[in-house]
């Protein structure tokens, strides 16, 4: 018998021998040992948010300069080919290695903070996640920068994927990379799940769950749900395109259209998960500003979930004009009808909670407030596709490049600036400056109305998606020149973004634990939080335990600064998965270098695939079988094995 | 045509009508919606706000003021309505839009392909049938049925103002209708990303008085007439010997068919896929550079000498 697992947990305050112990336990090793074998969700979650931006930064470069190839008609700065690969790696950056990951990136800081734990559930995984999110960015700008970028959309409809009409490497860089992302989307999606379940704060019951995860857990769900699709799909593609299989090609017997069913049945649930994580940033971040709880918890968490369910039966809203009969067509569109209605839930509790708070503005409060108005914005002009003969018409026209648009940024950048202004604290110390964050909100409002507004027009006038030009006698010049000149100011607004970072990462005001009167856990603990994020493990009484002097509403008190001290190793407490009773202490494992070296393996794989070298295939798989047995091999630590008798 | 060709705004036959007052009526509520909600979040916003240069946030106290779960009933309530509304109206518009009607007066059959039209009139022998490319002649007042063949990779059939999108599936065949209900002449354009030169493909439809139509049908279906003048028989030598590996001009020799029939060349108002207006300057710059007007084009520069190329072009304005 082991007495170990009959230990109960030493309760306990806070002591300066304690915290110091707890230190040598967690702390990451300085230096390059400790950059590449880390799995503190801290650091993994602060690099996922300083990659996805580097992502955003180049992805907008990109729409820059398409926005100058469009700015007049029949303008020749970019060739078809180079335009094409433009347009695609744009999507590819912005909703695959931005959108997303951005997000994971927050909710990796943030989740074990909010949910009172020290670590995700799977630490190594995380940076197993981390990794070959890294390595499938680094794998596709490799092909873009040697002009094998994808080019046929991040949509990338076949037969035109195919080799007969797309020869070159291009679409082996983006079939592999992609099937290498859901690696990375997949184990951290499960990790994301697990770490709900599992590690919250004794007391922590599902109904006092921060909005934000509810937000990441729907779209983990989700996540498992859809990637095998995607990545199914262009494993089968890259299948027809080397190996002559023949389930897209036509002239075979294969089907075009189970491309786009693959697709979508991801694409779709795919935008409800890189936005729902981002409303509730908004659904926690608002309520601090506005002095109040948020208005109808329980429904906006019903309401997230209710999205996500509905979000898996709308993917035919892509493919209106497909040929589909117009029974099935029906039912498709009433479905992206009715899940307006979850959303408005969300949008008149944001309203409500503001009407009946007293909102302090400052520049977190801008950017979510404003997202809103976007959201509702991308919501209804997303009302008016889901209307099948209507989209008819304005389907692969600029107007569902303006909605993506109200929706990707509205929905997921501007929420994710203003959780940037809120946690900055947190994850820094420093505050952000105020004065330049004005300037940079409001550069990023108005430049992004002033190019994405007019767009709506542009596509009502009949300007088509994806295309390199344009003629000068349909009637867009000027429409497409406002559009341009709007993006740049927009940019100029994330240069300022980016300005205020740097300057305030160096001279910004310090940051006490709670700058913001906020009242959520994460707050808790000092900012930045220290390796073990916090001393003793929090009971939780209520959905706001900061807030419960003031609000008085409780007869229970969260407890934050006495509870389980848990320093006899690196641990933390495991609970059950609705009320968060603690069941047992979970041995948290120690820094390691198998995750990088498993990713490092898994990419070599893949890139011997996409060469088609066989023997650079054996080498990867050779080094991350290694890896994967490192990492697998019991440990007395782990409690994976008995210890030795005697 | 107006100042918006391919704008959907308003349109010019039965099919693209039906549909219409719906999108107005999206768009009307879509601009209403999102003002109310504006002016709603300003108020909520400006009427009891603190300026956070001045205020620190932490030091507002917290306090739970307000039956804000009202506020969510009555938006969802008043919501519904609209969407209601709009559901049901989508459900009526469908059945009227959708569906090839049975009483079409005429069947085309339309290849779309990398990156021009293919148009097929086909007829009840082989010898009233014939095919012409990016230019579609119809009558106007009846119902026109389009069978839409998937050529090498998927494209979309859009005719704005007399109807909306249907792709061109490769191994399967889609319907699609369209009526016009005046003459005139209406824009559509590929609308479904297909290659370099998705931007220029563009066609043209023609809708005309049932007489007329007949009058262009009979004149399509003539071969191309003998050559005349030295130049332009030496021009038809050309054209057989090198055009005709990939166009068909009837009545010659000249008799491929992976690119646009140029038997009545002459007849159409645009060449390259409606990118350029047919007259002899943009014939001899398409014919010896169409890799300058549309990079990545199928057709190959020609590098012609002057006289050649004026040999070629004296036939080619031959083929009325």
């Amino acid at each position: 018998m082991r007495t170990a697992d009959f230990r109960t947990p030493e309760i306990g305050l806070d002591s300066t021998a304690h915290e110091a112990r707890l230190k040598r336990l967690w702390e990451t090793s300085p230096g390059i040992k400790g950059f590449f074998t880390t799995v503190d969700h801290k650091e993994i979650g602060k690099r996922y948010i300083v990659t996805a931006f580097a992502f955003l930064a180049l992805g907008g470069i990109e729409a820059l300069v398409m926005r100058l190839q469009l700015a007049g008609p029949d303008l020749t700065l970019l060739t078809p080919e180079q335009y094409n690969e433009l347009f695609s790696m744009h999507g590819v950056s912005m909703i695959f290695l931005y959108a997303s990951p951005i997000l994971s990136g927050f909710s990796n800081y943030l989740w074990p903070l909010l949910l009172g734990s020290r670590d995700m559930a799977f630490p190594r995984l995380n940076a197993l996640s981390y990794w070959i999110y890294l390595a499938s960015g680094l794998f596709l700008y490799a092909g873009f920068f040697t002009g094998n970028g994808p080019n046929d959309g991040w949509f990338n409809y076949v037969p035109y994927a195919l080799r007969d009409f797309n020869p070159g490497m291009n679409q082996d860089f983006y079939a592999l990379g992609i099937v290498l992302l859901g690696i990375s989307t997949t184990v951290g999606a499960a990790n994301f799940i697990v770490t709900v379940f599992r590690t919250r704060a004794p007391g922590m019951s599902l109904n006092r769950l921060p909005i934000m995860v509810w937000g990441t857990l729907t779209a983990s769900v989700a996540n498992l749900l859809v990637i095998p699709s995607v990545s199914l799909a262009f494993f089968l593609l890259w299948l027809d395109r080397q190996f002559a299989t023949q389930f897209f090609d036509p002239n075979a017997g294969g089907q075009p259209l189970l491309w786009q069913h693959l697709f979508w049945i991801f694409g779709h649930p795919w935008v409800y998960a890189i936005v729902l994580p981002a409303m509730g940033m908004v659904s926690d971040g608002l309520p601090v500003f506005c002095r109040r709880p948020l208005v109808g918890y329980s429904l906006v968490a019903l309401s997230t979930v209710a999205t996500m369910l509905l979000g898996f039966g709308v993917w035919v809203h892509h493919m209106f004009a497909t040929g589909l009969p117009s029974l099935g067509l029906s039912f498709f569109s009433g479905a992206s009808i009715a899940i307006v209605v979850p959303s408005a839930v969300a949008v008149f509790a944001w309203l409500a909670t503001i009407w009946l708070g007293r909102p302090v503005i400052t520049t977190a409060f801008l950017f979510f407030s404003s997202m809103i108005l976007l959201f509702v914005i991308g919501g209804v002009s997303g009302f008016m596709t889901a209307s099948v003969p209507v989209d008819w018409q304005l389907t692969d026209t600029y107007f569902v490049v303006a909605h993506i648009h109200y929706v990707l940024i509205g929905i997921n950048v501007f929420p994710v600036l203003g959780a940037t202004y809120f946690w900055f604290p947190k994850m820094t110390g420093r505050m952000l400056d105020e004065r330049l964050g004005r300037w940079n909100f409001w550069l990023t409002f108005i430049g992004f109305n002033l190019a994405f507004l007019p767009m709506h027009l542009t596509g009502l006038f009949g300007m088509p998606r994806r295309v390199y030009t344009y003629a000068p006698d349909m009637g867009w010049d000027t429409l497409n020149l406002i559009t341009t000149i709007g993006s740049f100011v927009l940019g100029l607004g994330i240069l300022l973004f980016i300005v205020n970072v740097m300057k305030s990462l160096r001279t910004g005001e310090r940051a006490g634990a709670n700058p913001w009167g906020a009242s959520t856990l994460e707050w808790a603990t000092s900012s930045p939080p220290p390796p073990f994020n916090f001393a003793v493990i929090p009971t939780v009484a209520s959905r706001h335990p900061l807030w419960e002097d003031q609000l008085g509403e409780e007869s229970a008190k969260s407890s934050i600064d006495r509870g389980m001290l848990l320093a006899s190793g690196k641990e933390t407490i495991g609970t059950s998965p609705l009320d968060a009773a603690p069941d047992m202490i979970l041995e948290m494992p120690e820094d390691s270098i198998t995750p990088f070296l498993l990713a490092l393996g898994t990419t070599i794989l893949f890139v011997g695939m996409l060469l088609k070298t066989w023997g650079v295939v054996a080498a990867g798989g050779a080094l991350a079988t290694l890896a994967l047995i490192a990492w697998l091999w019991p440990r007395q630590a782990l409690r994976e094995r008995e210890p030795a008798h005697g | 045509m107006n100042a918006f060709p391919l704008g959907y705004l308003d349109a010019a036959g039965r099919r693209a009508a039906t549909v219409l007052p719906l999108t107005w009526a999206v768009i009307v509520i879509s601009v209403l919606v999102s003002l109310v909600i504006a002016i709603v979040l300003w108020r909520a916003v400006t009427r009891g706000r603190l300026n956070g240069g001045a205020v620190e946030t932490r030091s507002v106290p917290i306090t739970r003021t307000g039956n804000g779960i009202r506020w969510i009933g009555i938006g969802l309530v008043i919501s519904a309505v609209p969407l209601l509304v709009t559901l049901v109206w989508t459900m009526i518009t469908l059945a009227h839009a959708s569906g090839p009607p049975q009483d079409s007066a005429l069947t085309l059959d339309v290849t779309p392909r990398q990156w021009w039209w293919e148009v097929r009139y086909p007829g009840n022998s082989p010898d009233e049938a014939f095919a012409t490319a990016n230019e579609i002649h119809i009558p106007t007042g009846v119902p026109v049925l389009v069978r839409l063949h998937g050529g090498d990779v998927i494209h979309s059939f859009w005719v704005p103002k007399l109807t909306g999108k249907t792709d061109a599936i490769p191994g399967q065949t889609n319907l699609s209708w369209m009526q016009a209900d005046a003459p005139g002449r209406y824009r559509g354009q590929c609308t479904e990303f297909c290659g370099f030169q998705h931007a220029r493909m563009g066609f043209e439809v023609v809708a005309q008085p049932r007489d007329e139509f007949d009058r262009w049908r009979a004149q399509q279906l003539k071969g191309a007439s003998p050559a005349q003048s030295e130049g332009a028989q030496r021009g038809l030598q050309l054209v057989e010997y090198r055009c005709g590996l990939c166009h068909q001009v009837r009545g010659t020799s000249a008799g491929a068919r992976s690119a646009p029939d140029l038997t009545h060349l002459m007849s159409r108002r645009t060449i390259a896929a409606g990118t350029l207006l047919n007259n002899s300057g943009n014939l001899a710059g398409w014919i010896q550079d169409p890799q300058g007007v549309k990079p990545g084009s199928l057709m190959p520069n020609q590098y012609l000498s002057a006289r050649e190329l004026n040999d070629v072009l004296a036939y080619l304005e031959t083929l009325q």
